[in-house]
């Protein structure tokens, strides 16, 4: 028999249990746990599983309305789509682990919320990221952009699922923490979803996917804990993944749920073995007792200690139907899988592991979770900053210039080198393509469509968290009324600092708010996320990262409207008020690298007005093309659209009170660029008068340049050029 | 048209074949499980779908090659039975010995999602007829290892044999060795088989057959296939 480590102050320390955490421990059990209990103790009662530093703030988060059929606590979210089906999705940062070891982090990261979603019964048919890297000088940028590019696309594209859209953003604050969040969307009937709590005693609970090794140990404590010298040596903690093993298990799940053999299910993520099977008992009042003895393992020798930690991927626990077993262990063994009965529901509400004849641990199942430390952190809020009067900036240079340098810069080039390393194609449905305002697959054969897409503006959130959080939500509801959709809810993943200082825990306090406060006023509620704390190496924090992942509906897909110009003559109109917000804006950061002032307020009652006259728009047929206007201003947005056509652009003066760098490049909120053809433009002016809806004239489109009043023309193929290649050449350059 | 659709481990393009062929020809495809020794009855093509049969962990295509329904594949082919091999099915195909050749990393070792221009270099085949010799159409590629390579000797007996049917050309369709996207020996996309029967391409025709989806471009890859059996 092995012998197991006596437990001292240093080895709890060592399973990030603070001593206050420790004594909640012997109060709960009554004894000095076992070596084994206390690492289920420390997988339970860490940050990333137990939520201890936010539960008491995501509790505000709106989480209901009449289309959602599962809101947050399971293993994603559900909403009705109509027709009897549902679409199921859900984030999840895996960012300390694709720091250490880019490729596999990364793409376990992937695999990871891909399970989240078949878990549930549905089959994945969307995936999408948001990620954020160091300052690009910074040695490491290059190989983590190299790395986690190449995990996402060697996971996602052997599994077969489209990735087709998210977000790529460089800041130096990101340096030694970057940020991976993937999100996987799937499709199940609404009557078919499958969750994770256990129903009836003494039920087989059974072990299926790949086997298990000793990868990955820890790896949600490495998670919940800040950064310092020798981050790289945590490799080992990063788990490996399988994508091939990924696929096999998702076809195998699926078809025995198809075959009605699965009461509950659960996928082993976070903290593996332990993690699952306390989920399935205390959601449904049971005990489980497991016997490690038929876990399947990869090596040999693997100590209770090591099986109840370890986060080797492509794993299941089920419970089976009474007399489902042999038809379930058919269906696994025909996709080659490992199918094990590794222990049984019971009556007793406690949580027993044995091995080899001894009771390694016993524990009260429902305090494993319900009795995990909950903290109200003293938070301090952010200082508000002073508005930035435009007058006050004394801008030289010239508008074609600066849109030059934006198009250019690492933040608006375009992120083609990194999409076409990503199957966006597969399955088949794919109806708008990375590089729009939202992604939108068909569902089925049509003619119904999901608009996707993830949004987040750092530096919003670090000058103000609380307005930052409501534009995060603001944008994403933009960017699915853009394409025409019907934002129905979001997923959230919150990427923060160390939630012990208060002033990051401010920060989270108020995004929280803010995300709250938008997700109620647009009716846009939150049905899944995930927390991911101790961003920070060497006690520097990353910018406050609240990303929103959101999924609306089109019912119609030809009706769907894209960004690109369509055709020479018509004319373009911006949606919304400008009054020229440069605080915090892109343009002065990028051109003057200035990240300071208030960030422009989010109206939320304008936004929803604004939208709903847009979509409507779009549903009617009166506009050609429709941008939101975000990052970068009107003269991006009106960029982008002429790009993505290879068609020009004649523009108006602005406003003679207003500087035309503060008109052309404020960041304003509620806005929208479209286009209309000479037959519809009366109709849209006399419905934006009629609603109150601020509607100005920018311009006409037409020829192979963006003419500005008094300025040199821009070349559009030039400008293309400059934003088509910052990223290859960045990436090149270090490459042979 | 009878198609039969094989299934391995790891295939993940077979839904978007299967959906292609039954939006061209109305009839549901039959799904074949690698383990089965026999074809359906009456099967007039066998399709080998994209994917990463076994993971690809082996060399791609190697494992897929040697399951127990390839016997019946080859036997198909040996009968004059159309085969269309679409990218880890171009894989298998090359693996299996029913192609020349074998499909190697991309010269720039990156996986590649994108639209690609292909000339069709002939129309005399069962695959192509209803294109015009000559036209230049655009198919997406999602490969990893799609760079296509042969000894010199085998290069030259495809060529003087005129078995390349879809070669990646330039927006210009002017062919250029040194630009193609994943470094192929002589642009080559796909080929087929001595008795023109059996066809491997790496890029995706059942991907372009819905003009919501980009463009129609793959649909004639599979009207041609239903002219040639109706034409039997």
């Amino acid at each position: 028999m092995i012998s197991e480590p006596k437990i001292t102050p240093e080895l709890i320390a060592e399973h990030g249990l603070k001593p206050d955490e420790y004594e909640r421990i012997l109060t709960l059990i009554g004894r000095e746990p076992s070596f084994t209990e206390l690492g289920i103790f420390s997988a339970m009662w860490n940050e990333h599983c137990s939520y201890k530093s936010s539960r008491l703030h995501l509790k505000g988060l709106p989480t209901k309305a009449l289309w959602v059929i599962q809101g947050p606590g399971e293993n994603a979210g559900v909403i009705d789509i109509g027709d009897g089906e549902a679409a199921v999705f859900k984030m999840e940062s895996h960012n300390h682990p694709s720091y250490i070891e880019p490729y596999q982090g990364a793409g376990t990261g992937v695999g990871g919320i891909l399970r989240d979603v078949f878990t549930m019964g549905a089959r994945p048919i969307a995936a999408l990221n948001a990620l954020r890297f160091g300052d690009p000088a910074h040695p490491r940028t290059r190989h983590l952009v190299a790395g986690v590019v190449a995990g996402i696309g060697g996971y996602g594209n052997s599994f077969g699922v489209p990735t087709v859209g998210g977000q790529v953003g460089f800041h130096t604050r990101y340096d030694g923490n970057c940020l991976v969040n993937a999100m996987a969307v799937g499709l199940a009937d609404a009557d078919k979803i499958f969750y994770a709590a256990a129903t009836g005693v003494g039920l087989p609970v059974v072990y299926l996917g790949s086997k298990t090794g000793r990868d990955g140990i820890h790896g949600a404590t490495m998670a919940s804990a800040e950064f310092g010298e020798g981050a790289e040596e945590k490799r080992p903690t990063v788990q490996v993944g399988d994508p091939f093993a990924e696929k096999l298990l998702l076809e195998a799940c699926l078809e025995i749920m198809g075959a009605g053999c699965v009461v509950a299910i659960q996928d082993m993520g976070a903290a593996g073995l332990t993690c699952s099977a306390v989920e399935m008992g205390a959601k449904g009042d049971l005990g489980i007792e497991l016997d490690l003895d038929a876990v399947p393992c990869r090596e040999e020798g693997m100590s209770a200690y090591e099986m109840m930690l370890s986060e080797s991927q492509e794993r299941m626990l089920m419970v089976i139907a009474p007399g489902k077993e042999e038809q379930a262990e058919a269906i696994f063994r025909k996709w080659g899988l490992d199918f094990a009965i590794v222990g049984h529901t019971t009556d007793d509400l406690r949580f027993v592991v044995k091995h080899k004849g001894e009771v390694k641990a016993d524990l009260p199942i429902k305090e494993l979770g319900d009795q995990a430390p909950l903290y109200d952190r003293p938070w301090v809020e952010t200082p508000k900053q002073q508005r930035i009067d435009p007058a006050s900036l004394e801008i030289t240079g010239t508008l074609p210039g600066a849109l030059e340098r934006l198009m250019g810069s690492p933040n608006f080039a375009s992120k083609r080198w990194i999409w076409e390393q990503y199957d966006h194609l597969i399955l088949n449905n794919t109806v708008q393509r990375p590089g729009g305002d939202a992604a939108v697959i068909r569902v089925a054969d049509g003619p119904k469509a999901l608009a996707l897409t993830c949004d987040v503006t750092p530096r919003y959130c670090e000058a103000d968290p609380f307005e930052g959080g409501k534009q995060a939500v603001a944008e994403a509801w933009r960017n699915i009324t853009a394409v025409g959709g019907k934002p129905l809810a979001l997923t959230d993943n919150l990427n923060f600092g160390n939630p012990e200082k208060p002033e990051i825990m401010g920060q989270l306090v108020c995004c929280l708010r803010g995300i709250g406060e938008a997700a109620r006023t647009l009716d846009f509620p939150v049905v899944s996320g995930n927390v991911s704390l101790y961003n920070e190496t060497h006690g520097r924090g990353i910018l406050p990262t609240p990303t929103i992942g959101g999924v609306g509906l089109l019912p119609d897909v030809e009706k769907m409207a894209t960004l690109a110009f369509k055709a020479n003559g018509e004319t373009i109109l911006a949606v919304g008020e400008t009054s020229g917000w440069l605080g915090q804006s892109a343009f002065l950061a990028e051109v003057f690298d200035r990240e300071d002032g208030a960030p422009p307020p989010v109206d939320l009652e304008l936004e929803k007005r604004n939208g709903d006259f847009v979509r409507a728009l779009i549903e009617d047929g009166l506009v050609t093309a429709v941008h939101d206007v975000s990052d970068g201003g009107l003269l991006v947005a009106v960029a982008e659209m002429a790009m993505a056509a290879g068609i020009g652009a004649t523009l108006v003066s602005p406003p003679a009170e207003m500087s035309p760098f503060a008109y052309w490049f404020g960041e304003d909120q509620a806005r929208y660029v479209l286009t209309v053809n000479g037959g519809s433009k009366g109709a849209v002016i006399k419905r934006a008068e009629a609603a109150g809806i601020a509607l100005s004239k920018l311009g006409t489109t037409g020829g192979d340049k963006i003419a500005l009043p008094g300025e040199r023309a821009i070349v559009l193929e030039a400008l293309r050029e400059r934003n088509e290649a910052w990223l290859p050449i960045y990436m090149g350059a270090g490459m042979m | 048209m009878k198609a039969a659709v094989i299934l391995f481990p790891g295939s993940n393009r077979e839904g978007d074949v299967a959906h292609a062929i039954r939006q061209i020809t109305g009839v549901e495809p039959a799904v074949v499980w690698h383990a089965d020794t026999e074809l359906p009855a009456g099967t007039d093509l066998v399709v080998l779908p994209g994917g990463f049969s076994y993971g690809d962990y082996l060399r791609c295509g190697a494992i897929a090659a040697r399951a127990a329904i390839m016997d019946a594949v080859r036997a198909h082919a040996a009968r004059g039975g159309l085969v269309l091999g679409v990218c880890n099915g171009f894989q298998i195909l090359c693996e299996s010995g029913l192609l020349p050749g074998v499909l190697v990393r991309n010269a720039r070792l990156r996986f590649i999602c994108r639209e690609a221009l292909l000339k069709v270099e002939r129309n005399d085949t069962p695959f192509t007829s209803r294109y015009a010799r000559g036209a230049v159409v655009r198919f997406p590629v999602a490969h990893g290892e799609g760079n296509y390579a042969a000894d010199a000797d085998t290069l030259k007996r495809l060529e003087g044999e005129g078995r390349v049917v879809f070669r990646y050309v330039m927006p210009d369709g002017r062919r250029d060795d040194t630009q193609v996207l994943n470094g192929a020996a002589n642009s080559i996309a796909g080929i087929v088989s001595e008795k023109l029967n059996v066809l491997g391409l790496m890029p995706h025709p059942e991907n372009q057959v819905d003009p919501l989806l980009g463009s129609t471009d793959g649909r004639a890859l599979f009207e041609s296939m239903v002219d040639a059996l109706e034409r039997v």
